[in-house]
């Protein structure tokens, strides 16, 4: 046989194999909305970036009849390429072959590729659509799961891992998912959960539509497990590039420096933003749009524990970590998913160089019995565990108020913060003035003939004296006090001068965190 | 700033509650899952419940018999498993709402102590 005809019959071998599991099976993955495996890599990556590997493997499985059948690429596609320039390690489950059932083949691309991601300290993306394990294969399909997870595990902290639900994600199988950085997933595509509604039927006589179990909006909203929702797999591929463009490739680097821009002060102007009554709401997302580069603020988790908001920023093109309680939703309290979602991102920000911006303005803990029995206890300690752990650059801005327990949590100066700036309308103290003058003063309140007044004066008393930032000042507590509008170049010169700092902790294997 | 304004508005329009905290009534929006949780129910230690659905196997107890902490009750059916069902506290069957075969489902009240 000559070269052409060798190159032929490759040619003939690559066409069998991409076609998946044919035009009748794609088609019905495009009547539901989705992609093919391949479309999607495609539209991540670079135009002419992938390079496809393992595209003729073949299936492990030999009961049940299964070797007498073909199963393209084994129902997963794998490979290189570049986004905006960078290089990542992608795969993507191909519902069409088999309904993207992972087998022990199927498992060992995935895990080929994550070695390679771990090798070339690269960024891991990996796009879910799968029904699950590949029964006929048994044990091995088990096997295959618990390697991908010990992987996910091993890159955790090293390179940035990604996971897209763009289908069925169930079981075992949401645990990978579950152990990477970032989860996507798209309104009416993406299902994830452990049991699904037909065992929760039978076992516990309940009925649930999977949208309703665990749908995108469920695991955005109220679960907590995906970090970001769209409305079409388009509207998520965006979403990923631009989370690309804010993270370093792996822990050994920085995030790519872009080009500095003012932001847009005359739609977000700091002075504008705050009422100065501390009980009064605002959008804290706007005071983080009139501090960043171009008011450009990519927000992490926007509708999960909406009473913390945090994402990435750039400031003088450097990408920085914004932690910031949201007057606006539960009047910015901490309770046990805000403390989550703060201390996973501060740990992320900290594991990948990227310095912790934190704007302070809470009244402190939510009160209630199912805070005390959902373990608000070990669920806040996680906040106080992350950022004293944290050795990136920490900045901290106390805004307006900084009460109690929460003014330790957010960033203070006792957990290492590096700077900590106040603005005139901060108030740093033990507790808010009405709950602090009702004990301090209780028994000249309930003397006095005419108590509700004598509680008005004490309240103002106590709001005089304590209720600013020049308390916490005179003990060192804080570094400065400064106009809300000097905000911007404070941050830029803290972190100008903060890019050498290294810390280093007492040697030990590793921490144990209020997990 | 006019944008600002406008969202202010928007936000203003969906109304403002407010949140007790140490004294202070902070104007702020709840969410979703703040307003879905369910109060706190205590525990009544005289009525036994089902914790999950199943199928009453056995009645070991009669109306007015006396029971210590302890004692078997019933046998429940439950998650292909035989769960024997003991009294948490000393007393005596008020009423029992259930006959064997019964099917309950979760929180039913099975019986009822005095």
């Amino acid at each position: 046989m000559g070269l052409k005809r060798k190159t032929a019959d490759l040619k003939k071998r690559m066409r069998e194999a991409i076609k998946g599991g044919g035009s009748k099976a794609i088609e019905k993955q495009k009547a539901i909305g989705k992609k093919t495996a391949r479309e999607r890599i495609l539209s991540i990556l670079d135009a002419k970036s992938f390079h496809e590997y393992d595209l003729f493997v073949k299936h492990a499985g030999r009961d049940f009849d299964m070797d007498k059948k073909y199963l393209p690429g084994d129902g997963v596609v794998t490979g290189t390429g570049t986004m905006s320039g960078h290089p990542v390690c992608i795969y993507a489950q191909d519902f069409t072959v088999a309904g993207g059932s992972l087998g022990w083949a199927h498992a060992k691309k995935i895990t080929k590729i994550m070695d390679h991601a771990l090798k070339l300290k690269v960024p891991l993306i990996g796009i879910n659509d799968s029904g699950g394990a590949r029964i006929q294969e048994g044990v091995n399909a088990l096997a295959g799961y618990g390697e991908i997870f010990y992987r996910n595990t091993q890159a955790s902290g090293v390179i940035p891992q990604i996971s897209v639900i763009l289908g069925p994600c169930a079981g075992g199988a949401v645990y990978s998912p579950a152990l990477t950085d970032f989860v996507f997933v798209v309104d009416g595509v993406s299902k994830m959960f452990i049991t699904g509604p037909e065992v929760i039927k039978t076992v516990l006589g309940e009925e649930i539509t999977m949208e309703e179990l665990g749908g995108a909006k469920i695991h955005s909203e109220i679960s907590g497990n995906a970090h970001f929702y769209a409305e079409s797999e388009e509207e998520c591929f965006y979403q990923v590039k631009q989370l690309i463009s804010f993270i370093p490739w792996n822990n050994e680097k920085k995030a790519e420096l872009f080009p500095k821009k003012p932001p847009k002060t005359r739609q977000f102007n700091i002075e504008d933003v705050i009422p100065t009554d501390p009980r009064q709401p605002y959008d804290v997302r706007h005071v983080i749009k009139s501090i960043c580069d171009d008011s450009e603020f990519f927000e992490i988790q926007e509708y999960f524990a909406a009473n913390i908001v945090i994402g990435f920023a750039r400031i003088s093109g450097q990408t920085v970590g914004f932690v910031a309680n949201q007057p606006l939703v539960l009047a910015g309290v901490l309770d046990v998913d805000s403390s989550d979602k703060a201390a996973r991102f501060i740990r992320y920000c900290d594991a990948f160089n990227i310095p912790i911006v934190t704007l302070v303005d809470l009244p402190g803990y939510l009160p209630g019995i199912d805070q005390e029995h959902a373990g608000v206890i070990r669920h806040g300690a996680k906040i106080l565990y992350a950022y004293s752990e944290a050795t990136v650059p920490k900045i901290t801005v106390i805004m307006r108020k900084a009460y109690g327990g929460g003014y330790i949590a957010m960033c203070s100066h006792h957990l290492r913060a590096d700077f900590v700036c106040a603005w005139p309308t901060a108030e740093i103290a033990v507790m808010g003035p009405e709950g602090a003058a009702n004990i301090i003063f209780r028994n000249e309140i309930k003397d006095a003939e005419n108590p509700d007044e004598i509680r008005k004066q004490k309240v103002k008393e106590y709001k005089n004296k304590f209720a600013n930032p020049y308390v916490a000042a005179a003990y060192g507590f804080i570094d400065a006090v400064i106009e809300p509008k000097e905000t911007r170049n404070f941050l830029v010169h803290a972190l100008d001068v903060s890019s050498l700092k290294a810390e280093i902790g007492p040697k030990k294997k590793h921490g144990i965190p209020p997990f | 700033m006019e944008k600002i304004k406008e969202l202010e508005q928007d936000v203003k329009k969906t109304c403002y509650k407010s949140l007790l905290i140490e004294n202070i009534k902070y104007r702020t929006l709840l969410t979703k899952k703040y307003l879905d949780k369910k109060p706190y129910e205590r525990n009544d230690l005289k009525k036994i419940t089902a914790l999950i659905p199943g199928v009453v196997e056995k009645i070991y107890v009669k109306k007015g018999k006396k029971v210590k902490e302890g004692d078997k009750l019933l046998i429940l059916e439950a998650m292909k498993m035989r769960n024997d069902i003991v009294s948490p506290v000393n007393g005596t069957i008020k009423k029992i709402n259930v006959k064997e075969g019964s099917r309950v489902t979760k929180k039913d009240i099975m019986i009822e102590l005095i």
